[in-house]
């Protein structure tokens, strides 16, 4: 039996006779047309405003992390001259990433990694506390679908407005209306990818380029990109993004367990559900008053007395909404409230409700979190400013000379992690009686090395031993230390390597 | 025909029909939107068949309107690269090689272009860290058959020794063995003298006899004290440096039969700046003089 069925059995007009002495039969086609969905048309959805606490929240979370984004490419750090003077810079083209007072080398990228990781495990953590908070706050999806709802309630009104005014064939009225949503929606769009390419090269700089016609070919299409993507997937594909598209709502369902607190509707308390005339009594039925203002502030355009579903971002428009109408009929708040498994089926049972934050679950995602930033924080405050690699010539492995002497070649790179230049001197320690020289040197120069700042230079270094000092040495490879000395403040490394000759 | 579907109550949706250890798979349809964005790439994929090199044919393939060709690309690539590098080039064709030498961001990309005209070229004989072999020079040390300056290594370079050129190098060491200029029992001898310049004698007496026959035969090009002659190409036979070995059998053979090995000459092969940058190259390996 299907609601079809159903519904023409109900039918008052139904009637078990087709034709004088022909009874009629009730059956459907298998393959009526009802039932043959093979693909699902999007239904349009008109979201209400909602008035109460976790829509401001839904605002504040929305001006802090779209400020942030759109202002912190602006913010300025003065690094001397010749590096880049923008606070948070992924400068790709030099190799650097710039955040404040920090800088990135490629060869540190593990310290990003570790930060991802870290950030993984705290969303890890969040989602199993209180469930989907990332989708329905912070996900960037929801708050440029957000503003863009809010984008067209201003130039279109709130949901009924919205409704007549799709019903309504085209005039003038509906022309502006909707043309100056899709233009507002374009503009939102140019700044979030104008906003992108500025944090990969210098803000002002680049902006400047883009006004004058001058900017680098690959702004111009990150921005292009950028911009027409925060249009088709905030302004026109919205909720199907979660739904269809995002592997998140998958991975989150797996994320919380029976104790994290998610949105909820209590049914306990709510049913059974239906409308409520002034002055009847609230016993023998529940609280909810079947108004469906649940459904209609909701941004994707679900029921949440259906329970915890895929769709379901976990916003919590539906308890503001619902909030609103529980004052309103005089009956106590938190109809849909974040609330867990246990507590509802505690509730619809009558035990006693436990909440049970600290759990093996949390308490391995608060350990990780432990661990992970410990490690990144020891990795930071050991950070030297001076790298160091020496590697020996593998071809040839010596070269002999025509005074007997033996001598290697080692490729020296030197990394000055300091804004300024600095000034070094090479020596050795532990081959006693070698001599050393820097390949394109003189006299002059010798065994001092300049580095730009911020710079890594590379030297190829010669480690000659004479025959005399040659016999001192035992076995065909001798360990031996290369030092850098810094000849300003007199820092030094030191780096093993070792020296090879032939078979004594 | 269809087996019975099974509807799952919460959804109201039919399932797969599969079941995996209890997980059943729920058949949602698919949002129409999807279906148009296969149409959109279907023609995407169709006007990129229109507009770029897409099918192959028998003998050739579909180039495209657009007469996009990757091997263009690469070329221009190439065309840009070279041309990014004519301010250099330039200035290293200006330049004395000494002059080059002097400044660091010259010679940093003198250096970096006589690596790779080395690989190409020279490291087929004398190896890809220039080490050599037997025959074939060492590049890295200080000990130079035809000097080690600068203009020296260019030199030799540009004519070649034994070449094909005019202008090449050119070194007689004698056949004393084939053309019977010694006999076996002198030539003995004279290797014996050979050794002892560095320390490596056998047979005292044979040394003895050696010295004079090394005296007649052989300081004429190696010098009196076997250190060699640089404007001869005659090596220096007091180091432990040896091109064609450095054992008696070696010395011997050399005396016996005489050598000429062959250094192709690059002057008309490579470029003058080219030359250039190999011969800073050769210099900066550790032996220059």
């Amino acid at each position: 039996m299907t609601a079809t069925d159903l519904a023409v059995l109900a039918s008052p007009n139904a009637s078990r006779e087709a034709a004088p002495g022909v009874a009629r039969t009730d059956v459907e086609a298998v393959n009526a047309r009802p039932r043959r969905n093979l693909y699902e048309v999007r239904k349009n959805i008109y979201p209400k405003l909602a008035f109460g606490k976790f829509r401001l929240i839904k605002w504040a979370v929305m001006a802090v992390t779209l400020g942030i984004y759109y202002v912190l490419p602006w913010l300025r750090w003065n690094r001397g001259p010749g590096l880049p003077s923008q606070a948070f810079l992924l400068d790709f083209e030099h190799q650097r990433l710039y955040f404040g007072p920090l800088e990135i080398w490629p060869q540190e990228f593990y310290l990003i990694t570790g930060l991802l990781v870290l950030s993984a495990l705290a969303l890890f953590l969040v989602t199993a506390l209180a469930g989907r908070v990332w989708c329905g706050y912070a996900c960037p999806q929801t708050v440029w679908t957000d503003l863009m709802i809010a984008v067209e309630r201003f130039w279109q009104g709130d949901r009924n407005a919205r409704i007549k005014l799709d019903a309504t064939p085209w005039n003038a009225d509906k022309v502006i209306r909707k043309g100056a949503t899709h233009v507002t929606w374009l503009l939102v769009g140019l700044a979030t990818g104008g906003a992108f390419v500025f944090y990969f090269r210098d803000a002002p700089t680049l902006a400047q380029e883009l006004w004058s016609g001058t900017a680098p070919y690959v702004a111009w299409l990150f921005l292009g990109i950028f911009a027409l993507t925060t249009y088709l997937l905030g302004g026109i594909a919205r909720e199907q993004v979660c739904t269809y598209m995002c592997p998140w709502p998958r991975i989150q369902g797996a994320m919380f367990d029976a104790d994290s607190f998610l949105v909820s509707y209590r049914p306990h308390r709510g049913e059974p559900r239906g409308p409520h005339k002034k002055g009847e009594a609230w016993d023998d039925r529940g609280d909810c008053v079947d108004c469906n203002q649940c459904v209609a502030v909701c941004p994707m355009g679900i029921d949440i007395r259906d329970g915890p579903q895929l769709e379901c971002i976990q916003c919590a428009l539906c308890i503001d909404a619902c909030n609103s109408v529980m004052s309103k009929v005089g009956r106590p708040n938190l109809l849909i409230a974040y609330d867990t498994f246990h507590k509802l089926d505690a509730a619809a049972k009558g035990t006693p409700p436990r909440t049970k934050i600290v759990r093996p679950r949390t308490a391995l995602y608060v350990g990780s979190i432990a661990v992970v930033a410990g490690l990144l924080l020891f990795a930071l405050w050991n950070r030297s400013s001076l790298d160091v690699t020496v590697q020996a010539d593998r071809n040839p492995l010596f070269v002999r000379l025509t005074d007997n002497s033996i001598r290697n070649g080692f490729t020296v790179k030197i990394l000055n992690k300091r804004q300024q230049a600095r000034r070094f001197g090479i020596g050795l320690d532990g081959l006693p009686n070698a001599t050393l020289s820097i390949a394109g040197s003189d006299q002059a120069t010798g065994l001092d090395i300049d580095v730009a700042p911020s710079t890594l230079r590379e030297v190829k270094l010669y480690v000659s031993v004479p025959p005399a000092a040659l016999r001192q040495l035992s076995g065909e490879t001798t360990a031996f230390d290369v030092l850098v000395t810094d000849l300003g403040d007199k820092t030094s490394s030191r780096h093993a390597t070792s020296f090879r000759r032939p078979t004594p | 025909m269809r087996a019975e579907q099974e509807i799952d109550e919460v959804s109201g949706v039919a399932t797969t029909g599969h079941e995996w250890d209890g997980i059943k798979e729920l058949n949602n349809p698919l949002p129409r939107w999807w279906l148009w964005v296969l149409y959109a790439c279907i023609l995407y994929a169709v006007g990129y068949w229109v507009a770029y090199p897409a099918w192959p044919g028998v003998s050739g393939y579909s180039a495209g309107l657009l007469g996009y060709s990757q091997r263009q690309v690469v070329a221009t690539d190439v065309a840009a690269g070279k041309a990014a590098q004519g301010k250099f080039v330039a200035a290293i064709a200006g330049a004395s090689l000494e002059g080059i030498r002097k400044d660091p961001e010259l010679l940093r990309f003198a250096l970096a272009g006589g690596r790779a005209a080395f690989a190409n070229n020279c490291a087929q004989c004398h190896g890809r860290g220039a080490e050599g072999k037997p025959g074939y020079p060492n590049l890295n040390d200080d000990d130079w058959l035809w000097g080690g300056k600068l203009e020296d290594i260019l030199t030799t370079l540009t004519v070649g020794v034994h070449s094909t050129s005019q202008a090449t190098r050119f070194t007689q060491m004698p056949r004393f063995g084939l053309d019977k200029a010694l006999a076996p029992a002198q030539i003995n001898d004279a290797a014996e003298f050979v050794l002892s310049l560095s320390n490596r004698a056998t047979d005292p007496d044979a040394v003895k006899r050696g010295k004079q026959l090394f005296a007649d035969n052989c300081a004429a090009c190696h010098g009196d004290a076997g250190k060699g002659k640089q404007d001869l190409g005659a090596p220096n036979l007091t180091d432990d440096i040896w091109l064609y070995g450095a054992s008696k059998e070696a010395i011997l053979t050399s005396i016996e039969s005489g050598r000429g090995g062959v250094m192709p000459a690059w002057g008309g092969r490579l470029d003058a700046t080219t030359l250039k940058q190999l011969a800073l190259y050769v210099h900066e390996l550790g032996g220059g003089k």
